[in-house]
């Protein structure tokens, strides 16, 4: 027999997160902050990208090679192959390929970790920025009503296209690189943003101590800062974390289409693009970066799950 | 009735309008004269100057949009440079493979995602529902074309049960053609099972908590009778609606797939076309690929009518 979700059952009555807040009480209790923390998916989830931070913060001092070190007489190695590189200096030092080298020498394994390095900048960036223009946007659409058609049309428009193909268009367009990529993965997810601000706006807009407030002439500045944002911020949190997801997703299927982040820089959907010639003999080239992509972006969707239960639990009943 | 059908159909077309302005801007927003853009770099000066005629660059934008959307809606989706071939005629030779891989993927994503969904929701809190709830955050998470090739290295390199790539015409047997359709089209509905497995399971807690259920299951219906009865058909429009917003995963995923195996589709020409930057054919598909997802939603939205008549305000 279905019952409500334990959560929602223990909820305290007098805060429930995401609904509007009564006025004064903005500012989140400490208990949300809490429980936010006790909560399991949150906690794996921060967990893992904790470890995902560290290895790309320390790529330099984890990884064995430089990731970028061509060696043509190590070439296609199996993963714990044993590995002479001679320097330049005319040094040689040994060292264990233990991930295996890719068709140019290169070591996969310091060629992963510095990955982590991309998709993480990716994937904050991307949310970062399309989450403060959505928010812009949409809180625009939301307060000058002359603005909302014509502003919410546009955005039906972009919606209308499928994201990723958006992205691809949107690269065809400025060209490959770091800063196009980002942006092209930002503008489909921008409409998003904007309809969850729009509809905040537009609900908290009905509420009585907002009508008072407005009653009694308070600017919209203040009405804004006071009543809108803080309501805009649980679900915001929330969706930034999906869209980070996505996103690191976004950029490794652009850069493994050929159109993503330049070749020389080692991204999880480069290396799997440059794996795919020689795939079925060395599977390892694929494999590798692709275990650590879903990886991470498990995480960051358990962690997005679990702030969902506990932030929002509105938009946690409907999805 | 019919008036419903016409309000939907009409809301459906200042949309359309700002699609097109949209992908006419593209081609806007390229640095450079968008003649020399769409001629390609092999272009002689004589090809250049016949397009910037044709195109009408001479004249305001809004007189270029508008003759640009004239030729559109004859079917005239302009000329591929880089393909050598007007660009209808490409799309018509790469169609079949999508559409196939599209329509295998969506029978494929239906038919395991309900279901799942369905017993999630009746099992609330069990293992199998915490199952299916994991599954799908794996299935949101698994990169596509990591999950393509992982497919092909289990089945057919290591198995090989089945072909590693490529496509066979429906024309060329019923087999050979399945054949090589099926873990593209596995590798495509994971995610897509995903999304549909999850609305599934909340949209039929939702209607499990109606007063009508209990009394269904007070005046002594079995559970498939409530299911089928009452749970299904009162749950079914959100899952419809994410059957019809998911379609946006399918089509961009399908770009990737094709890529994965080999597929001779739309998905690969979008590929294509954007490498070698040819702007026609990527206008062309934007427009198509946004045209279908429009369509099906417009079609999933006038058929909730039939399913719920409380829809026909």
């Amino acid at each position: 027999m279905p019952s409500s979700t334990p959560e929602s059952a223990t909820e305290p009555l007098d805060r429930v997160p995401g609904l509007p807040s009564p006025p004064g009480t903005h500012a989140a209790p400490v208990s949300i902050w809490r429980r936010v923390l006790r909560n399991r998916a949150v906690m794996v989830g921060g967990l893992i990208l904790m470890v995902m931070l560290l290895i790309a913060l320390l790529a330099p001092w984890l990884g064995t090679v430089d990731p970028t070190e061509i060696d043509a007489a190590s070439r296609n190695r199996k993963p714990g192959a044993e590995i002479t590189l001679t320097g330049a200096d005319g040094e040689s030092r040994e060292h264990t390929a233990w991930f295996g080298t890719d068709n140019l020498g290169r070591d996969l394994y310091s060629r992963v970790l510095y990955g982590t390095r991309v998709s993480l900048t990716v994937g904050f960036t991307v949310s970062v920025i399309a989450i403060s223009i959505g928010l812009v946007i949409g809180l625009v659409a939301g307060f000058a009503r002359r603005l909302d058609g014509p502003v919410m049309r546009l955005m039906d428009g972009l919606m209308a296209i499928p994201g990723i193909l958006l992205a691809i268009a949107l690269v065809a367009v400025w060209g490959g690189g770091l800063t196009t990529v980002i942006l092209a993965i930002v503008v489909p997810d921008v409409p998003r943003v904007v309809r969850l601000v729009r509809s905040v706006v537009l609900s908290v807009r009905e509420e009585p101590y907002v009508e008072a407030a407005i009653s009694v002439g308070a600017p919209t500045i203040m009405l804004l800062m006071r009543h809108v944002l803080p309501n805009t911020l649980a679900p915001l949190i929330v969706q930034g974390t999906f869209l980070c997801a996505s996103a690191m997703l976004s950029e490794a299927a652009l850069s493994f289409l050929g159109m993503g982040i330049p070749p020389e820089i080692p991204s999880w959907g480069n290396i799997i693009a440059e794996g795919r010639s020689l795939f079925r003999i060395h599977p390892h080239n694929i494999f590798y970066p692709g275990l650590f992509l879903a990886l991470t972006v498990l995480a960051v969707n358990v962690l997005g799950d679990g702030l969902r239960d506990t932030l929002d639990p509105k938009m946690s009943r409907r999805l | 009735m019919l008036s419903f059908i016409l309000r939907r159909v009409l809301a459906v077309i200042p949309v359309l309008l700002i699609v097109a302005m949209l992908v006419f801007g593209l081609l806007r927003m390229v640095p450079g004269d968008p003649a020399a853009v769409i001629a390609g770099d092999a272009a002689t000066n004589e090809q250049v100057r016949d397009i910037r005629e044709r195109l009408g660059l001479e004249k305001p934008i809004p007189v270029q949009f508008a003759i640009w959307l004239g030729r559109l809606v004859q079917g005239d989706l302009g000329q591929s440079f880089f393909f050598k071939k007007p660009v209808a005629d490409l799309i018509a030779q790469r169609f079949e493979p999508t559409l196939a891989l599209g329509v295998c993927a969506l029978v494929l994503a239906v038919s395991v995602a309900v279901p799942l969904g369905v017993l999630a929701a009746f099992r609330q809190g069990s293992w199998v529902d915490r199952l299916v709830m994991g599954l799908s955050v794996m299935g949101f998470s698994l990169p596509l074309f990591v999950l393509g090739y992982l497919l092909v290295y289990i089945f057919a390199v290591e198995l090989e049960w089945l072909p590693v790539q490529g496509y066979a015409r429906i024309a060329e047997g019923f087999w050979p053609f399945i054949e090589r359709l099926i873990l593209p089209s596995v590798a495509l509905s994971v995610g897509y099972i995903a999304l549909i497995a999850r609305i599934t399971r909340t949209s039929v807690l939702e209607v499990l908590n109606e007063d009508y259920i209990r009394t269904a299951r007070a005046k002594g219906l079995t559970d498939r009778e409530v299911l089928v009865r009452h749970a299904l058909r009162n749950a079914a429009v959100p899952i419809l609606t994410i059957i019809g917003i998911g379609l946006a995963v399918l089509i961009g995923g399908a770009v990737v797939t094709e890529s994965v195996f080999a597929i001779p589709g739309l998905g690969r020409l979008t590929v294509e076309a954007v490498l070698s930057r040819d702007f026609p054919v990527i206008q062309a598909l934007i427009l198509l690929f946004s045209c279908g997802y429009l369509l099906v939603n417009l079609l999933i939205d006038i058929g909730y009518a039939f399913l719920d008549p409380r829809i026909r305000y």
